[in-house]
Formats: C-alpha cells, sequence, structure tokens
C-alpha cells in the first residue's frame, strides 16, 4: 500500500487579534498513531479542526497532495476525514445502531441496506460495544456516548483521523483499548490517526508519534520517548518529572512536585 | 469464530428490522386513525348524517344522484374535513423541522414570529382590504401569506448577516414576534368593535373557513416543499447528533437551517393564511411521534405530519359534538387539549427514562 502524507507547512491562526497558532509546519505519515499533547489552551484543539477543514486558517494543509487550502481560508471538506469535534453531548432520541449508521448518512438510502447494518454493528463490536446497540444514547454515560461516536468516525473508514478528545471520558481500561484499536485501523486501512492525547502515560506508551504544542507554537515533534524529555515537561507543563525507565518498554512519567517559577 | 461473527450479524440486523417494523405500524395505524377520523368528521354536522350514507355520497362523487347530499359532504364538509388533515400535517412537520432545527423542544411553528405576521396580514386586509379590486374571501388569506413570508425574509436576512445559530435564529425571531404582535394590537386598537371582532376571529382558527381553493392552494404549497423536505430526511436526522458533530459528518448546517427555516415559512403560511392561527398542533404533534418511533426523520416527520392530522381532525369532530353548529373555533379547542396531550408525554418520557 502506498504511504500517504499528511503535510501542514506554516499554519497559522489568529482570533479576535490572539495568534492560536503561529508558524505550525510539520509531517505525518500513514500507518501511524500521532497523539498532539500539550498543556490547556496551547492550541491542540484549534490545529486538529484546521486540519479537519473545520476552521479557517492561513498557510497549507495537504492530505497526499489534494484538499490542499491556502491563503486564509478552509481546506475543502474531504469524505477520507473523520474528524471528533470537542464535547459532543448527544440529546437525541436515537439508538447507538442508528447514531453509528449517520456516519455513513451520505449513502443511506431510505431502506438501510443490509451491509450497512453488518457494518456499523463490526465497528461496534470491534469497540466492544455490541450489547449497547439498542441502548437510546440519552441513557449511555458520557464515556460510552465518547465511545460511539468514535464508532461513527470509524464506520466512515476515513484515511485520515483527527480526533479531538476522543478519549478523555474513559477510563484507563478503555483509554488503552481505543488506542490499540486505533492502531490496528491505522495498520489496516493504512490510515493516519492524530489525536489530543491528554494522559502523558498513555502518550508515552501508545502512540507510534507525538506533536508537543505550547502557546500556539509547534515544540518537538518525535517518538514519544524522546518528545516527553524532563526539560520538554517542565518547559512546557511547568511540571518537575522522574522518567522511571522500565526493561524493555518506554519510561513511566512520576510528577514530583510543581516547578518553581 | 467467523461464524459467530456471522451469527451475531444477524441478530442485529433482524433487531434494526423489527424496530423498522414497530414504526411502520405506529404509521400505519396513526393512518387509519386519521382516515377513520375524516369520516367520522364528515358524518357530524348540524343536519346530522349516518355512516353508511356519508360512504355512499363520498363513493357517489359530487355528482351524485341525492343532491341535498352530494352538497353537504362534498361542498361543506369534505374541504374542512380535509383543510383539517393538511393544515394539521402542514404543522406537524414544520413543528418538528423547528424543534430540530433550533435543538429546542419548545420550538414549533409559531415561535419565530409567523403566526403574528399572518395575524397582522389578515388584520391588515380585514381593516383595509375593500379598498383592494379583490375577492373578499381571497384577500384575506393572500395578505396572511404575504406577511408571513415577510416575517421569513426578515428572520432570513438577519440570521444570514449575523450568524446561522440557533441561539441568533431564536433570538431574530422573537424580534420579529414582537414587532408584528404589536403592530397586530395597534390594528386591534384603532378597529371598529365590528371590524375587531372579525380579525379576533380570525385570530382564534377555525376550518368554518375552509373551501375547495383552500384546500388545492394549501395542498400545492405542501406538495411544492415535499421533495425538499425528503431530500433532507438524514441530514435533520444528523443535525440531532449537534451542530459541531453535524458539521463533522459533512453537513453545511448553516445552510440545512437557512433551507429549513424557508420550508417552514413555506409551511406554516400555507396552513395559517387560509383557516387562522391554530395553536398547539406544531408544537404537540411532533412530541407524539418522536416518543413512538424515536428521531430518526425518516419515521419522525411522516408521523408528526398524521399525528398533527389526526389532533385537528379530532378536535373538529369534538367542536362539532359540544357545540353543532360549528361555532367553537377549533383553535381554542386544539390549545384546551393540546395541554393535556403535552403533560401526557412528558409524563410518558419521564417514566420510561426513569
Amino acid at each position: 500500500m502506498k504511504t500517504q502524507t499528511l503535510a501542514i507547512d506554516d499554519l497559522h491562526v489568529r482570533r479576535s487579534g490572539t495568534d492560536i497558532l503561529s508558524g505550525v509546519s510539520c509531517s505525518l505519515t500513514t500507518g501511524q498513531v500521532v497523539g498532539v499533547i500539550g498543556p490547556n489552551g496551547a492550541g491542540k484543539s484549534t490545529l486538529l479542526s484546521a486540519v479537519a477543514g473545520q476552521s479557517g486558517f492561513s498557510g497549507t494543509v495537504t492530505w497526499s497532495g489534494s484538499g490542499a487550502g491556502s491563503g486564509y481560508g478552509r481546506r475543502p471538506e474531504s469524505a477520507d476525514v473523520g474528524y471528533m469535534p470537542q464535547s459532543c453531548k448527544v440529546s437525541a432520541a436515537l439508538t447507538v445502531l442508528e447514531t453509528v449508521l449517520l456516519g455513513t448518512h451520505e449513502r443511506l438510502g431510505w431502506r438501510v441496506s443490509q451491509s450497512d447494518i453488518a457494518r456499523a454493528t463490526d465497528i461496534l463490536a470491534e469497540l466492544s460495544l455490541s450489547h449497547l446497540a439498542s441502548r437510546c444514547m440519552t441513557t449511555l454515560s458520557g464515556g460510552q456516548q465518547q465511545l460511539v461516536l468514535l464508532a461513527q468516525r470509524l464506520v466512515r473508514q476515513p484515511g485520515l483521523l483527527v480526533l479531538d478528545e476522543a478519549t478523555s471520558a474513559l477510563d484507563m481500561s478503555h483509554q488503552i483499548s481505543v488506542l490499540m484499536l486505533l492502531k490496528r485501523y491505522v495498520v489496516r486501512h493504512n490510515a493516519l490517526a492524530l489525536m489530543a492525547i491528554h494522559d502523558l502515560n498513555i502518550a508515552m506508551q501508545y502512540a507510534d508519534q507525538l506533536v508537543l504544542i505550547h502557546d500556539g507554537r509547534l515544540i518537538h515533534q518525535d517518538a514519544p520517548e524522546n518528545v516527553l524529555s524532563v526539560e520538554n515537561i517542565r518547559r512546557c507543563y511547568g511540571l518537575d518529572v522522574d522518567l522511571v525507565a522500565r526493561p524493555g518498554g518506554r519510561p513511566v512519567i512520576a510528577p514530583l512536585a510543581r516547578a518553581t517559577a | 469464530m467467523s461464524s459467530e461473527i456471522v451469527a451475531f450479524d444477524t441478530r442485529h440486523i433482524a433487531g434494526y428490522r423489527r424496530m423498522a417494523f414497530k414504526r411502520a405500524i405506529a404509521m400505519v395505524t396513526a393512518l387509519v386513525v386519521m382516515l377513520w377520523l375524516v369520516i367520522l368528521d364528515l358524518s357530524i354536522g348540524p343536519s346530522g348524517m349516518p355512516l353508511s350514507d356519508v360512504i355512499d355520497a363520498v363513493l357517489a362523487g359530487p355528482d351524485g344522484a341525492d343532491r341535498a347530499t352530494a352538497t353537504i359532504i362534498w361542498y361543506l364538509r369534505m374541504p374542512q374535513s380535509l383543510m383539517a388533515v393538511i393544515v394539521g400535517m402542514c404543522l406537524g412537520i414544520a413543528g418538528l423541522q423547528m424543534q430540530t432545527i433550533l435543538d429546542n423542544p419548545l420550538a414549533s411553528p409559531f415561535t419565530l414570529g409567523f403566526s403574528a405576521a399572518a395575524g397582522f396580514g389578515a388584520a391588515l386586509s380585514i381593516m383595509f382590504g375593500a379598498a383592494l379590486p379583490l375577492p373578499e374571501y381571497l384577500i384575506t388569506p393572500i395578505a396572511a401569506f404575504a406577511m408571513t413570508i415577510l416575517a421569513c425574509v426578515i428572520v432570513y436576512g438577519m440570521v444570514h448577516a449575523l450568524g446561522e445559530t440557533p441561539e441568533i435564529l431564536v433570538l431574530c425571531g422573537i424580534g420579529v414576534l414582537f414587532l408584528f404582535q404589536s403592530l397586530q394590537s395597534l390594528l386591534q386598537y384603532l378597529a371598529s368593535p365590528e371590524i375587531l371582532q372579525q380579525i379576533v376571529f380570525w385570530l382564534f382558527g377555525s376550518l368554518l373557513k375552509a373551501n375547495w381553493t383552500s384546500v388545492t392552494v394549501t395542498s400545492l404549497v405542501a406538495l411544492a416543499c415535499l421533495p425538499f423536505i425528503l431530500h433532507d430526511t438524514w441530514k435533520l436526522t444528523v443535525l440531532r447528533l449537534g451542530d459541531a458533530n453535524a458539521a463533522s459528518l459533512g453537513i453545511s448546517v448553516g445552510r440545512l437551517r437557512r433551507r429549513s427555516f424557508v420550508l417552514i415559512a413555506l409551511l406554516t403560511a400555507a396552513a395559517v393564511s387560509f383557516v387562522g392561527t391554530i395553536g398547539f398542533v406544531g408544537l404537540v404533534a411532533p412530541h407524539v411521534a418522536k416518543a413512538l418511533v424515536g428521531e430518526d426523520h425518516r419515521f419522525a416527520i411522516p408521523l408528526s405530519a398524521m399525528v398533527g392530522a389526526v389532533i385537528l381532525a379530532s378536535a373538529s369532530v369534538f367542536g362539532k359534538l359540544i357545540s353543532p353548529g360549528g361555532v367553537i373555533p377549533v383553535g381554542i379547542i386544539t390549545a384546551v387539549a393540546g395541554i393535556p396531550m403535552l403533560f401526557l408525554v412528558i409524563y410518558a418520557r419521564k417514566r420510561r427514562s426513569s
């Protein structure tokens, strides 16, 4: 399978006179889960929404040579992008299966085909949500809703998955299973998953690559063990940490105390 | 392993089909009740008529041999019964769409000032229409329709300039509502007692104003809107997941909201222009429909239409039963009967969720 590339070049976003992102450039290839990390307000969500073509920016964003946006504008909407925005609480009287089916609303007819239902139920099974298929969305917990909305993106089988808060409401075991699922997905579909991750230990252990954002700038893009250095964490998070080495694995981050100014 | 997956898939496909079947049953039931109410409505009137005679007269057509019966059924009662069905359908669909695009369970076709605008148009025509070279029975509907469309244009323009969020739409709509309500009050204040009585009668909403012209015009407007409503069915269901979610699934939320808004205006204008403002149908019908079939708009739109028709047809029947001369306007009955119905829906929903 041919490797595809997401190229971000000199991305700027300015809102109400404030620079939210300034000059972010990076290049990411398919087959990996890339974690976007950074403290609150660093510009992670803005970056993800610009990449997904949901908000305006200047600079260029190219997904495999197509769908480039330049100047101050939006990247053309692409069916190949699966974007999951922040805080999507669903209050509609729809079942879980119906909600996942809506992920492919463009191709649904008056009668929903057998293959569409099968595809949706397969994704639910992969996310261990089969038992909820006929439950109403309003009766689910925040974490369960988040998983259903992730399933809704996956059923579209996008080449580029852009996930803002796909795991924020999940317990640790679910966070890990989602990341493992995404790792399988990107390999199987030759896709790229770009996702915001808050838990630095999860990011360290499960992401293939990390992009660290601070104050609207890209600080470091590399393998997790290189990005999550003691210096980088202190600089961006204002936190002193200890990196505890593990035989045969990446180190574990242990917070020590707040960094002194 | 693979056979397990296949078995599992079939179970869910069967479950989904079963759910769709149950919803279809709900729709067929609503259709049967609606048709039964229409026949019942046709059989009730000041001169009375046994059900068998009604069916004979309907089958015999407008040129049936029994002239008196044919006239009563085809020219007096049928336009009213059909108008109840069509207006109920228009208000049911418009109400559901309004609740969806505003993401607000309190919304109805009248939330954004359309009824106030229609009322103002009607009041204006009742006061000054005599000066126009048009038949009297057409002036009021035309004026009410035109004012509703004007209200739509004003709100649309404001929303286009300011942004298409539900909040801006509601605020602009409420502004227009108060504007037209004040203008209508002004006319009522200035009107002579006889004119005032006519205005008030129009505002109550009554099926007595229905005739074949109104049935034809209202049906044509509704039919013209139908392809657009059907085209957006899936998109409106997706919109129920929230703006951000719908946008991320490739829907131009602003455009969808504006398009639906224009359709709501047309359906509402068609519904109220001839028979006046009939409240509560557009608020209650969507809630009943959603409680029965959920929010998949493939089912919710047609059922909302049929429930709207059922409410209005039963109000018409009830109105004729309690006052055989048909003097109590149906708009008053729907409002009184609609409140317990709304409470019932809220109660049922609360019980189901707890």
